[in-house]
């Protein structure tokens, strides 16, 4: 009997805030590597962006895993795994990937003897990690100097993609497109999203600021901790970071009581 | 404009919701939202009312079912909540009536809160003897106090209002009734299809200041068919619909290729009616 490889996808970004969307890009993923008969989906990480990656109004990293932490509450399989956003400084993607790879190798149960004969619940090949993603990451492997090809390569070929599809992009050109990509497209997998959804963390944290409601959009648990929290209200959607920093930063005001409806 | 200048409003979705999905669930919140911020209203509940069985669409499940599941989404919402009423019934309701029935419901409610009536009036009637009450008693009321009994809106997407336009499915007077009477939230990733559907009727153009388009910018395709077709397949529908709603269809095991049959073959009740009156378009 043919034994699947066993697979646990990776997630990259911001995460600012999470959203349903992001949630379901691996229950969509999931189902289709299952699909193919060759996978067995193990486990999920979410790896939010460290702050020093500068992004306009990212809120601080410390919020935003404790955001994922909460919409993950009720997942038996995702997780959200802190190390990248506590690092000193940004890290390159191919070395997040690098370092969970590592980390599930040493998590693995150790063979003992020549002798051991394949236990039954034992994986019977080593676990791949596979960068899990939006067809709108796979479209900026083409922006200039914003990806080392190096980095492109190893991620395409020692890791592999697995890219959930988005109104608007077009995947098979974006790998069709870029030689590197096309070499390995056999380790790029595009899982379709069989139910349309343009939802993202700009539209919603442009709702939050004007008051809007976002419930349905992202986790109840969530919400709560937005409003708790005071984020993404009008006065703090353009500022960055919400800790201070020296760089001439401005700090992190706290705003009037947001008029989010429930 | 104070609270007290407002008119209070309900917002009612009729539908399968077979099975309700977090679509359905944006739609009160996008009209909510619309509504309140125009200043002139102010929603104070949100109804679901899930249409009966013998509606007789395919793939339809029992009233029963879609009814918990609809209770059950809407377990930690404040505002909106379920009603039986329309799925309890033998026969399948005109959605107009639906309409009436809540809002009479909403009529007989507010004579209530202002002094305890032992009597319920006819509308007509009521509006006579609250206005009456309120110069007897003005201190016992809500304060501030509303504009007026609160009124029904019928809240949908783009589809339910270009169904106006399928022949025999709604009868003249129903759409007259429902636009002219009640008023429409309709929720669309489409406004400029809508607005023409609207300009090309004179119902509903003679009507248009209570047709209240909503643009919705996150298009939002989670279509309880798409659900359907996705659950019968093995695929997840996790974030699509609450936790709560996935949980229970799996328990029951209630969707499948033997749940999507049901009622094959069988003409929907509004076509079952007599055609005698109806037009094959909205115009009036």
């Amino acid at each position: 009997m043919k034994s699947r490889i066993p697979v646990v996808l990776l997630a990259c970004g911001s995460f600012n805030p999470i959203t349903n969307m992001h949630l379901r890009l691996f229950e969509v993923a999931r189902d289709h590597l299952h699909q193919t008969g060759m996978y067995q989906v193990i486990g999920g990480i979410i790896s939010p962006v460290n702050d020093h990656y500068r992004k306009q109004g990212l809120v601080a990293a410390h919020h935003r895993v404790a955001m994922a932490r909460l919409a993950l509450q009720t997942s038996d399989w995702v997780r959200v795994d802190p190390w990248e956003s506590e690092q000193l400084q940004w890290t390159e993607t191919v070395k997040v990937l690098r370092h969970h790879h590592s980390e599930l190798l040493r998590s693995l149960p150790r063979r003992e003897g020549p002798d051991h004969s394949r236990a039954r619940t034992a994986p019977t090949a080593v676990p791949e990690l596979k960068l899990l993603c939006g067809a709108d990451v796979l479209k900026t492997f083409q922006t200039p100097n914003l990806w080392k090809d190096a980095h492109i390569q190893e991620i395409v070929e020692k890791f592999g993609v697995v890219c959930v599809s988005r109104t608007g992009h077009n995947p098979k050109e974006y790998i069709s497109g870029s030689p590197i990509l096309h070499r390995y497209r056999h380790n790029i997998h595009l899982a379709r999203e069989p139910v349309q959804n343009e939802l993202s963390s700009t539209y919603v944290r442009q709702a939050l600021s004007q008051g809007h409601s976002v419930k349905y959009l992202l986790p109840d648990a969530v919400i709560t901790y937005i409003r708790d929290h005071n984020l993404y209200t009008r006065d703090s959607s353009w500022k960055g970071s919400s800790t201070q920093r020296s760089e001439g930063k401005t700090g992190w005001e706290e705003s009037a009581s947001p008029q989010n409806s429930s | 404009m104070d609270n007290s200048e407002k008119t209070e409003v309900v917002l009612l979705a009729c539908g399968s919701f077979n099975p309700i999905t977090n679509m359905h669930l944006r739609l009160f919140e996008l009209a909510k939202d619309y509504l309140n911020g125009t200043g002139k209203y102010r929603v104070i509940k949100g109804i679901i009312s899930p249409v009966g069985d013998a509606y007789k669409k395919k793939g339809l499940i029992s009233a029963h079912h879609r009814v918990i599941m609809a209770e059950l989404a809407t377990k930690n919402s404040e505002w909106v909540e379920v009603d039986t009423w329309e799925s309890l019934q033998k026969e399948w309701v005109e959605t107009a009536k639906v309409l009436r029935h809540h809002q009479e419901k909403l009529e007989a409610g507010s004579c209530d809160h202002q002094q305890d009536a032992p009597m319920q009036a006819r509308p007509g009637q009521k509006r006579k003897w609250a206005e009456q009450r309120q110069d007897i008693s003005p201190k016992k009321l809500l304060e501030p106090k509303p504009k007026d009994v609160p009124k029904i809106k019928l809240l949908c997407g783009a589809d339910l209002l270009e169904s106006f336009a399928v022949p025999n499915l709604w009868k003249s007077e129903d759409i007259t009734q429902i636009v002219g009477d009640y008023g429409l939230i309709c929720i669309t990733r489409a406004g400029n299809d809508a607005q023409k559907f609207i300009y090309e009727s004179d119902t509903l153009w003679k009507h248009r200041n209570n047709i209240h388009l909503v643009n919705e910018w996150v298009t939002n395709d989670i279509s309880s068919t798409k659900i359907r077709r996705a659950l019968r397949r093995g695929q997840s529908v996790r974030y699509l619909v609450p936790d709560l709603v996935r949980e229970y269809i799996e328990k029951h095991d209630l969707y499948s290729y033997e749940s999507e049959e049901k009622n094959a073959g069988v003409i929907l009740a509004p076509l079952q009616r007599k055609p005698a009156d109806t037009h094959s378009n909205c115009t009036a």
